[in-house]
């Protein structure tokens, strides 16, 4: 399993890395913004992405929207990890198709639970 | 550059001549004119003052961008250092107690193991009675019981020290916020100065929230009821969208 990090925050991604480690996904890569992870996603096969929602450059929003846009990508299971709590926000990321929302600062355990429903849910469809 | 013309000049020259014809009344008449302008002139410039002040406490209070600075955004940032203090706080005491609750479980089982290694090797070298040997077997089986568990509470002590960090994330995005509120004021100064230095300019500027509001401080960005205060919030809002 390949999954790409999306953090402005470096001390966040090491987090959120070291947390997937814990779970068992070492195949773990990292980019600070949505206009460095695009590429990325485009050019190697990524099986999960976990993204911020606000970063300089592309935010996580912007950046989810290209990759539902993109039909290589278009299926993506797309988990967003970000301190937005606006429930306009969270709407907005539930119609661009987000597969999981999780509010900074969050716990080990919620992190966990929602990355096993997002896959749970993949392996029912 | 006494002309001719200054009036007060040619009252004083007619108050000599009156004084010099011994004319009282016409001598009182004339100083009285001349202590009138002298009024006239404070009052002018009593009135030149006020005017000046007046419309200097307008501009204050005409430029919205003060009044939204001092009554809303400066308490505003206090609220969200304070906030800042709290997780900085929280973090040091978690990762600290978490490593006052580890270091006597390392301590304890380094102990055992430089005890064990030591009999280990007086066994190797056939230097231990049989009764001996059966009680460093049991200690043996204690010591990796207890390594057993002790290595779980390390890893989740770990965990723990690790999510500690997350503030850094939280406090950067905050802090970021009140850089940016510095610089709106620092701009504000800068008009204040140019104002009070003569010219005038009220034109109302109202700050906009940031498109990305970033982390939810609580007492602060909580009071609309517009956000999702929990994880559980967010849970029930996606739940409600069918998630």
């Amino acid at each position: 399993m390949k999954i790409l990090v999306v953090d402005d925050f470096s001390t966040m991604r090491r987090i959120v890395r070291n947390l997937l480690r814990d779970l068992g996904f070492t195949n773990t890569f990292e980019a600070d913004d949505g206009k460095t992870a695009l590429p990325m996603l485009q050019g190697g096969s990524y099986d999960f992405l976990v993204t911020d929602w606000n970063m300089p450059g592309m935010t996580g929003i912007d950046l989810l929207k290209a990759v539902r846009a993109d039909p290589k990508l278009v299926n993506l299971p797309v988990l967003m990890v970000t301190a937005e709590a606006k429930r306009e926000q969270i709407i907005l990321a539930a119609q661009t198709g987000v597969n999981g929302y999780v509010i900074k600062p969050f716990t080990a355990a919620t992190l966990r639970e929602k990355i096993e429903k997002i896959f749970e849910r993949i392996d029912n469809a | 550059m006494e002309s001719k013309e200054n009036p007060r000049l040619l009252l004083a020259q007619d108050l000599v001549v009156a004084l010099e014809n011994n004319d009282e009344t016409k001598a009182d008449e004339i100083l009285d004119q001349i202590s009138g302008m002298r009024e006239s002139m404070l009052f002018q410039e009593v009135g030149r003052l006020t005017r000046q002040l007046h419309d200097t406490m307008n501009s204050f209070a005409l430029d919205s961008k003060m009044v939204e600075l001092t009554s809303k955004d400066i308490p505003d940032a206090k609220e969200r250092l304070h906030y800042v203090i709290a997780m900085t706080e929280q973090a040091a005491n978690q990762t600290m107690a978490v490593i006052e609750s580890l270091t006597p479980i390392s301590q304890e089982l380094s102990d055992q193991a430089n005890e064990l290694s030591n009999k280990w090797d007086r066994f190797l070298a056939k230097d231990m009675p049989f009764e001996e040997f059966k009680n460093m077997s049991q200690e043996i089986t204690m010591h990796f019981a207890q390594t057993k568990e002790g290595v779980e509470s390390v890893q989740t002590g770990l965990t723990d020290i690790l999510m500690a960090q997350s503030f850094q994330d939280i406090t950067g995005q905050i802090i970021r916020r009140v850089i940016d509120l510095v610089q709106e004021m620092e701009h504000s100064m800068v008009e204040l100065v140019r104002i009070s230095g003569g010219k005038m300019k009220t034109e109302a500027v109202v700050i906009a929230e940031p498109e990305l509001p970033g982390p939810v401080v609580p007492g602060v960005d909580d009071k609309a009821n517009d956000v999702a205060t929990s994880q559980d919030d967010v849970d029930d809002l996606l739940s409600s969208l069918g998630f």
